[in-house]
């Protein structure tokens, strides 16, 4: 018998995409019973909205002031006493998920399976390794609670529930550590999609040259609606924010278009965007390692092809 | 200030990894290997430390067979001052790396443990949080800047929604992300020079340490591939081409 805790990532009050991503995944395990865990210090309205996802069975809140911010220190005990009676603990695998999850899989003493793409069996997994260049299937004794964190490409949010789960709220006793403390959170800000959630994506590489050239990628994708993404010679370069880095070691998405502009297709960059509907590249390099992987390929200048693009749109 | 580093071997990221055809594994004979590239950031980022003043004594640490020495010259060559060598034939999950960990950090009583946020091969980012757990000190998880003050480490952490900027009283774990710096080369000389420095062997078995492998991997298959995809002449084909998909 599965019975599966899923801890919800949110920020600003919000939950994030990657919460109903992991209820499919822990659908998929055909759990018995899958609840969702929200530590706030304000869960209510985040609480609501995980209530009614599909499949969950019930939402229990942890609301103290120490949880305000997501450190792995102060929600780690919480959630390792939260996990008495699961089999299973599930946390998407985003940045909030990376931090904690391996947290409390020490703390219960257990082995962590990271950035699960696909359930076999109630103990049995797919995952990448070596960039995505190899999928393992690993199987986890039965005998312990399963910690995992769950790769959000890999898993389409579960939908809307006709009606919502009921929410109740924990009570957790265990004093929390103060040597760890937020200091602060710098967002960029900006009105373009999400680029973890987003449904378009295009994204600039090194060949775009400059942080003011940049704005031809943020105006084609504004254009179309899509999120700003970039490899990591972007971000290096000081063009864009880190938070747009598309690969291996940033993130990981898989949107219905992806397009990449000025990339040249170095495997840690082709990791983040595997799982991807469609992928088209501009390069003026007809030889880029990217046309192997993109279903529509455009050789040429992106300097001249980007508003050709949106002459063509119309 | 003694700063352990993690110093991981593993296949060269330029190196185009090889499912076997019987999905025992992948390929690793013959294949170049290198140091984690995560770990020669946390090895460039305590020497600079060490360079600064706030640091004394730089240990890079290898779990792993016994050929490991000669990666752990490398580290050496680079400027650790001194390399524990803990050796075992056996893989190694990251739950037993980080009870590792805490068994040489009980022996050495660093005030500072950085290691790479994750291992290229095993991509499990989990070690520097595990160990965290155990030792029950602070983590500062995928640092782009590092401030050490006071009994504290200011960290920068690069996370999905920006930066995020913490306060871990020291000792603390930090794990590094790519931005945090630029490791250097290793210079003719300093291979000279790393010769004469000491690298103390353990034997896994004489930790103390529970190999606590719950995971079995049982297969390993290659991704599936992306079918060839076209080529399109101009804007205004590949235009068509999306509208056609739907996707414009
Ligand atoms: C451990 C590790 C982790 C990494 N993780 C990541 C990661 O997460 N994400 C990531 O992206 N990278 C990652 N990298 C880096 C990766 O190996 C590449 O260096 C990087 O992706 C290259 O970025 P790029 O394609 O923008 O630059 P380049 O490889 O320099 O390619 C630029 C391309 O632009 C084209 N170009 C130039 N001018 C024009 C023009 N006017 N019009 C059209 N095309 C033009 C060129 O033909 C070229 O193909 C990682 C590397 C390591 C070692
Ligand atoms: C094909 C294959 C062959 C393998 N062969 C071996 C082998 O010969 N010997 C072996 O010990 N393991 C071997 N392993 C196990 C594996 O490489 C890891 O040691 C283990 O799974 C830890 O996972 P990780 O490194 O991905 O952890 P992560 O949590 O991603 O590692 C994060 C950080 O922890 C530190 N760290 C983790 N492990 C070590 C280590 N061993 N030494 C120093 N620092 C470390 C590093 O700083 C690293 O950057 C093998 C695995 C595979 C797939």
């Amino acid at each position: 018998m599965s019975k599966i805790l899923v801890i919800a990532e949110h920020l600003g009050g919000k939950l994030n995409s990657s919460t109903a991503r992991a209820v499919s995944a822990a659908a998929a395990v055909k759990a018995d019973a899958i609840d969702v865990l929200v530590l706030s210090d304000a869960p209510d309205a985040i609480a609501a909205e995980a209530a009614k996802i599909d499949g969950v069975s019930r939402v229990l809140t942890i609301a103290r002031s120490d949880n305000a911010h997501a450190l792995a220190t102060v929600l780690a005990p919480q959630i390792a006493k939260a996990a008495a009676g699961y089999s299973h603990v599930f946390v998407p695998s985003t940045t909030f998920g990376k931090d904690i999850a391996p947290r409390v899989a020490a703390l219960l003493g257990v082995a962590q399976v990271s950035d699960v793409m696909s359930v076999e069996a109630a103990h049995t997994f797919k995952r990448p390794i070596y960039a995505g260049n190899a999928i393992i299937t690993v199987e986890a004794d039965a005998s312990h609670t399963v910690v995992a964190t769950i790769r959000s490409a890999s898993w389409a949010a579960a939908g809307n529930a006709a009606s919502s789960a009921p929410i109740e709220a924990l009570a957790i006793d265990v004093t929390l550590p103060t040597h760890t403390r937020f200091v602060e959170l710098k967002q960029g800000s900006s009105d373009r999609p999400d680029l973890q959630s987003a449904s378009k994506v295009v994204s600039g590489g090194r060949g775009v040259g400059s942080k003011e050239n940049f704005e031809i990628i943020y105006k084609f994708a504004d254009r179309i609606g899509a999120a700003v993404g970039a490899s990591r010679a972007a971000v290096d370069a000081g063009y864009v924010p880190s938070e747009l880095q598309v690969g291996q070691t940033g993130k990981i998405i898989a949107p219905e278009l992806y397009m990449a502009i000025g990339i040249s297709g170095a495997i840690q960059h082709l990791t983040g965007i595997k799982d991807a509907g469609t992928i088209v590249a501009i390069n003026k390099d007809g030889e880029a390692p990217i046309f192997e992987i993109a279903d529509i390929g455009l050789v040429g200048d992106l300097f001249k092809l980007i508003p050709e693009l949106e002459q063509a749109i119309g | 200030m003694k700063i352990l580093v993690g110093y991981k071997r593993v296949v060269d990221y330029n190196v185009r990894i090889q499912v076997k055809p019987d999905g025992t594994g992948v390929v690793t004979d013959g294949v170049k290997l290198s140091a984690n590239p995560f770990d020669d950031i946390a090895l460039e980022e305590a020497l600079r430390l060490r360079e600064k003043g706030v640091a004394t004594e730089v240990i890079v640490v290898g779990i792993g067979p016994a050929d490991l020495t000669a990666h752990l010259r490398n580290g050496l060559a680079m400027g650790a001052n001194r390399a524990i060598h803990v050796v075992t034939a056996d893989a190694v999950q990251p739950l037993t790396a980080a009870r590792v960990f805490l068994k040489l950090i009980e022996k050495e009583q660093p005030e500072l443990v950085i290691l790479g946020k994750q291992a290229i091969d095993d991509d499990a980012n989990q070690t520097g949080q595990m160990l965290a757990a155990l030792w029950d000190r602070p983590q500062a998880t995928f640092a782009s800047r590092v401030d050490i003050a006071d009994g504290k480490a200011t960290v920068t952490r690069e996370v999905d929604a920006g930066l995020e900027v913490i306060e871990a009283e020291l000792p603390a774990v930090i794990t590094t992300d790519l931005r945090l710096n630029e490791p250097r080369f290793i210079k003719l000389p300093d291979i000279m020079k790393a010769k004469s420095k000491p690298i103390d062997s353990i034997e896994f078995g004489s930790l103390g340490v529970e190999a606590h492998d719950h995971l079995r991997t049982t297969h390993y298959a290659a991704p599936a591939k992306r079918s060839k995809g076209v080529m399109v002449k101009d804007a205004a084909e590949l235009v068509a081409a999306l509208k056609q998909k739907g996707l414009l």
